[in-house]
């Protein structure tokens, strides 16, 4: 409840302050695998708690990930990176739209991997960083009642807004990567606004989908 | 007590084998991917598999799955587990990881006599941590590259180093020995419709998620069993030389963050460094 005035200062201040010093001043000081296990554990009781997600309702689920997950994923840095050599030669518009059908496309799916939980279990890895990094990663596992355990590891970098993740690894495959050989054949086949429309299409059909949820 | 020869997988493979060397002969390494130079193969052999799959293998999973009682479910699964844990024993020693092969060979004494031929997984709850060793990871600890990608009509994608480990995987399958012969082909069936339906939500996320489920296949796969030959711990150069475009990949090769914003008023400030 800041006086309006109050707020500006602060803010200019701020801004002062991170154009005259190199190194910016994070928002958070939360540490990276602080951050995971948090929003993790968030998430994952949400899902179990909540009976509307667990009867299916995609929308809530969606909203569910927006709200807890989205704000801590970079985004516009995972596109650039699965789009490789081609982000260069994206216009700035061509960069945004990319990056918003990309986003969507991942929280369908993440929202879709999110309806399937039952009752596993996360386990967190000892974090090997440096104290002054600023590119890590943070690895887990799922417990699952069948089989081996399923590995997920993510990988955050630091910015301005503390730490960002901007890769997942599910069972040893990174998600960047992975999407790299798709993004390059269709940009090689139909340039970057085929590759747009695609991903724009995909949305749409997975948009009118059912969600899939697990039979009890 | 071994087996006539009867099994038919060692004669798929075989087949797989003998295929794969007619496509690549005939002339089929004009692909446009260079990491992929059996792809026009590789997407026949896909699409046939996404037939039987679609036709006869997932349906019958999905329904194994629905009706099938979890605690029979889980007994299949524990009892085939505890086969392939055999394996992995052998093949974890074969790596020289003393300790992973005698957790193997701990959890496959402990599950086959009081876990009940395997059907129980006491070892697990001990505390025994399952691996999933196979001969083809022995090969690639041992440092022998995996080769191009190949899927293999009906028994998936792999590559060229894994198909040539498949002989010995066979070799080390206890149930390859099982008498008489029906029990052993029932069961093998049971085997691949069980592990069908541990895939199942896998498979699902896959529709959604990929936009071209073969590449999305194949790439995901690729790193999965890089990561499985380095037991998780993929080092990030190893990563990187293992499919990237040699000079444009600079956006995944540098440990830095790729914004390029703080280096120049860096290299601003600092031309003298430069020379």
């Amino acid at each position: 409840m800041k006086p309006i005035a109050h707020l500006i200062a602060t803010v200019a201040s701020v801004a002062f302050a991170t154009s005259v010093i190199a190194a910016p001043a994070p928002a958070t000081n939360e540490a990276p695998d602080v951050l995971v296990k948090r929003i993790s554990a968030d998430v994952i009781d949400t899902v179990k708690s909540d009976k509307d997600i667990q009867a299916g309702n995609r929308n809530k689920i969606m909203d569910l990930v927006n709200s807890k997950i989205l704000p801590y994923v970079d985004a516009d840095k995972m596109t650039a990176q699965a789009a490789g050599r081609f982000w260069r030669q994206a216009t700035p518009e061509q960069k945004k739209r990319l990056s918003e059908e990309f986003r969507t496309l991942l929280v369908y799916t993440y929202s879709g991997a999110l309806s399937t939980i039952k009752n596993e279990t996360v386990e967190f890895k000892p974090m090997r960083s440096s104290p002054g990094d600023t590119d890590v990663e943070v690895r887990s596992q799922v417990n699952v009642s069948r089989g081996e355990p399923i590995t997920l590891n993510y990988r955050l970098a630091k910015d301005d807004g503390g730490w960002k993740i901007y890769d997942i690894n599910v069972l040893g495959a990174w998600l960047v990567e992975t999407y790299k050989g798709t993004f390059t054949a269709e940009i090689n086949k139909s340039g970057i606004d085929g590759l747009i429309n695609r991903l724009a299409e995909r949305n749409k059909q997975l948009a009118s989908k059912p969600l899939n949820t697990p039979k009890k | 007590m071994k087996s006539n020869k009867m099994s038919t997988l060692p004669r798929l493979s075989g087949l797989a084998l003998a295929v794969a060397a007619c496509a690549v002969l005939s002339g089929c390494a004009t692909s446009a991917n260079p990491q992929d130079p059996f792809e026009k193969f590789n997407r026949a052999s896909f699409a046939f598999n996404d037939t039987v799959d679609r036709v006869a293998l997932k349906p019958v999973a999905t329904g194994y799955k629905n009706v099938t009682p979890g605690f029979v479910q889980t007994g299949v699964g524990n009892f085939f587990g505890n086969l392939s844990d055999a394996w992995s024993a052998v093949n974890n020693l074969l790596q020289g990881k003393g300790e992973a092969g005698m957790t193997d060979v701990t959890r496959v004494a402990l599950n086959s006599t009081f876990g009940i031929l395997g059907l129980l997984d006491i070892a697990s709850e001990a505390g025994l941590q399952k691996h999933n060793e196979d001969f083809g990871q022995t090969l690639g600890y041992w440092g022998v590259p995996s080769g191009p990608f190949l899927m293999l009509p009906l028994l998936g994608p792999s590559t060229v180093r894994d198909t040539s480990a498949l002989p010995a995987d066979r070799w080390g399958d206890p149930w390859k020995y099982k008498d008489p012969h029906n029990w052993r082909n029932i069961g093998s069936g049971i085997r691949v419709i069980d592990q069908r339906a541990a895939l199942l939500d896998a498979s699902n996320l896959l529709e959604e998620a990929a936009l071209d489920r073969y590449e999305f296949l194949r790439d995901g796969y690729l790193q999965r069993r890089q990561s499985q030959v380095y037991d998780g711990n993929v080092p990030r150069a190893a990563a990187e030389d293992d499919g990237d475009e040699a000079p444009t990949s600079s956006s995944q090769v540098v440990p830095l963050p790729a914004s390029p914003a703080p280096a120049e008023p860096a290299a601003a400030e600092t031309p003298a460094k430069t020379q």
